[in-house]
């Protein structure tokens, strides 16, 4: 058993998830085995093998001299002169808002 | 007209020769949907509107005597995990329930710029996140071949609405194998392009490192037109490659007598069903018949994909997902009283099982004590994945497997056993850790007339070459049109 009910709970609380005590328990059966799965990448020694986190940086496409995705960044300017999503538009889909701001639960008692 | 058998250049013949119009013939695969799509669950929402509109200004074209463009009229769906401005995007979601975005996808931009027309939008896994669409909050969606069966995921209706001919073409999208995957148990061609080919702007985020955007069709050709139309660098994406698309469609027809296919052993081994290994057997004695090389091969870290792929998708996953928190869009809980609640039970409510699980993973794969162990080990066994496919691809020109060790399985099956239902990617994802693009063909069926489909994979940026090897053992094989 690599996780506990606790170990469940504690990391439920980082991934603010609420889960039900039925929730909990099949959630340390199902994280265990899948754990028990990926165990098997430790009989790889990586050592001295970089982390490949975007591969197909490595590699040019035919007749290009460029890598694949840019890895540099874009000018700092706006573009295509787009303007911005207008506040109606963004606000469309808030659960609550007065129309100037999304409106949640009180933060700050005083 | 034969709506199950029509194709993107039919279509736009025969609206240019006045034989239809854009509109009578949207509205035909609206009739054929609301026949067929109740025991099939293709679709989630339908955009007549927008489509209607869109097929006017085709008509209008036609009328003016003006030149059509490359997809005029042409009926295609989209999944659900890509934005359309002012159409409701769920991504199979009850956290995105009464979603409606406010700007339209570049993949989509694209398609509708080409003139095409969209019916609606298709059913998928949850988030994209699942093998046999099961995981939809809404309902699945069955195979049009055999309905006790999953279409395979998570683009299953995308492949679906294919199959049944209620869509000439769709967009899908793949993470680990969710284009390629349906599409061969569907009995239709997948595409998943290269990573970076295609803009991936308004695609609702499950792993950005491995998600594609990509056609799922009734021939190559097809799949070959939409590339063409999606492809290319998007300011909007900033991984989107600023590469040459080619025209993957001219090329199409040109002989490939002399290309080297590897065959990886590691792809043909334990829990390959027997009726797809003769099928994908005979698929690769055609190809060395019309002239190509068949070479063996080795992918030595085969066997650690599957573990590999999911640390890395769930730890991806469990930070793009965060934005679901009740607070600008989406579902927002009603009993809730401070913030913290809110932000808890919101996400309780809104996602279902596998959504929670994979978010569980990659949290704990990334938390304080477990991310040397677990995230960075699997970036750098991917890095292992990667040299594997360097090395081919110094032999050969492209590697020809089977799509999916099985074909479509039943409703349920596997629903009880997460890792049973991960292994069904397990010739797939490969090729999204790698970047590499990756298509399916039909090459055959069993003896209970289940599709079964042929995987080619080829070098970063080279779909040319993928789609000619797929196109010639398509017309070799006289597949493509008999759905």
């Amino acid at each position: 058993m690599k996780v506990t009910e606790d170990d469940v709970r504690y990391v439920a609380a980082l991934a603010n998830l609420e889960l039900t005590d039925d929730e909990n328990r099949r959630m340390v059966e199902d994280l265990n085995s899948i754990l028990d799965y990926v165990d098997r990448l430790n009989k790889l020694d990586t050592s001295g093998i970089s982390p490949g986190g975007q591969v197909a940086e490595r590699f040019a496409g035919p007749g290009s001299e460029r890598a694949g995705p840019t890895s540099e960044l874009r000018e700092d300017q706006l573009y295509g002169l787009r303007p911005s999503l207008p506040q109606t538009d963004a606000l469309v889909n808030a659960p609550k808002s007065d129309g100037t701001f999304f409106l949640v639960p009180k933060v700050i008692e005083r | 007209m034969d709506l199950q058998s029509l194709t993107i250049d039919e279509v736009r013949s025969s609206i240019a020769a006045g034989q239809t119009t854009a509109t009578a013939l949207a509205r035909s695969f609206y009739s054929k949907i609301e026949a067929q799509d109740g025991p099939i669950g293709a679709y989630l929402t339908l955009s007549k509107d927008r489509a209607i509109e869109k097929a006017n200004t085709i008509d209008a074209l036609v009328s003016q005597g003006k030149e059509l463009p490359p997809l005029a009229g042409v009926p295609v769906g989209i999944k659900d995990v890509m934005v359309t401005c002012g159409l409701r995007t769920t991504a199979g979601s009850k956290i995105l329930d009464n979603y409606i975005p406010p700007y339209d996808s570049t993949a989509v931009r694209r398609l509708e710029a080409a003139g095409a027309v969209v019916l609606g939008k298709t059913n998928c896994d949850e988030f994209a996140m699942g093998s046999s669409n099961e995981n939809s909050a809404f309902k699945p969606v069955r195979n049009p071949r055999d309905l006790s069966r999953v279409p395979g995921g998570s683009s299953g209706g995308s492949a679906a609405a294919v199959a049944a001919g209620m869509a000439v073409a769709t967009l899908g999208s793949d993470t680990g194998g969710s284009i390629r995957q349906p599409a061969s148990f569907c009995g239709v061609v997948g595409l998943m392009p290269t990573y970076g080919r295609v803009s991936r702007y308004g695609l609702i985020a499950f792993a950005s490192s491995l998600d594609h955007i990509g056609p799922l069709t009734k021939t190559v050709r097809d799949a070959a037109i939409v590339l063409r139309t999606i492809a290319g660098r998007d300011p909007m994406d900033s991984t989107s490659a600023d590469l040459p698309v080619p025209d993957y469609v001219t090329d199409l027809d040109k002989p490939v007598r002399g290309l080297r296919l590897g065959v990886p052993k590691e792809y043909f081994g334990e829990g390959l069903e027997p009726e797809v290994r003769s099928a994908v057997e005979a698929a690769i004695e055609k190809l060395a018949s019309l002239g190509c090389e068949i070479v063996p091969v080795s992918l030595p870290h085969t066997e650690y994909a599957i573990p590999t792929y999911y640390l890395v998708a769930t730890a991806e996953a469990s930070s793009n997902l965060a934005r679901y928190d009740g607070v600008r869009y989406g579902h927002r809980s009603k009993t809730v009283r401070t913030l913290a609640e809110m932000y808890e039970r919101t996400r309780d409510e809104g996602f279902g099982a596998e959504v929670k699980r994979r978010i569980m993973l990659g949290t704990y794969a990334l938390s304080a004590g477990y991310y040397d162990a677990y995230y960075l080990k699997a970036q750098r066994v991917r890095t292992l994945l990667a040299r594997d496919f360097e090395e081919a691809f110094k032999k050969v020109d492209a590697i020809v497997t089977p799509t999916s060790p099985t074909p479509a399985f039943k409703l349920g099956e596997k629903t009880e056993d997460p890792l049973a239902m991960y292994l069904a990617d397990v010739y797939t994802v490969t090729a999204d850790l790698v970047g590499i693009p990756g298509i399916s063909v039909p090459c055959g069926e069993t003896r209970q007339r289940l599709p079964i489909g042929l995987q080619i994979l080829a070098r970063h940026f080279d779909e040319a070459t993928m789609l000619r090897i797929a196109q010639s053992y398509e017309k070799s094989s006289g597949r493509g049109l008999k759905i």
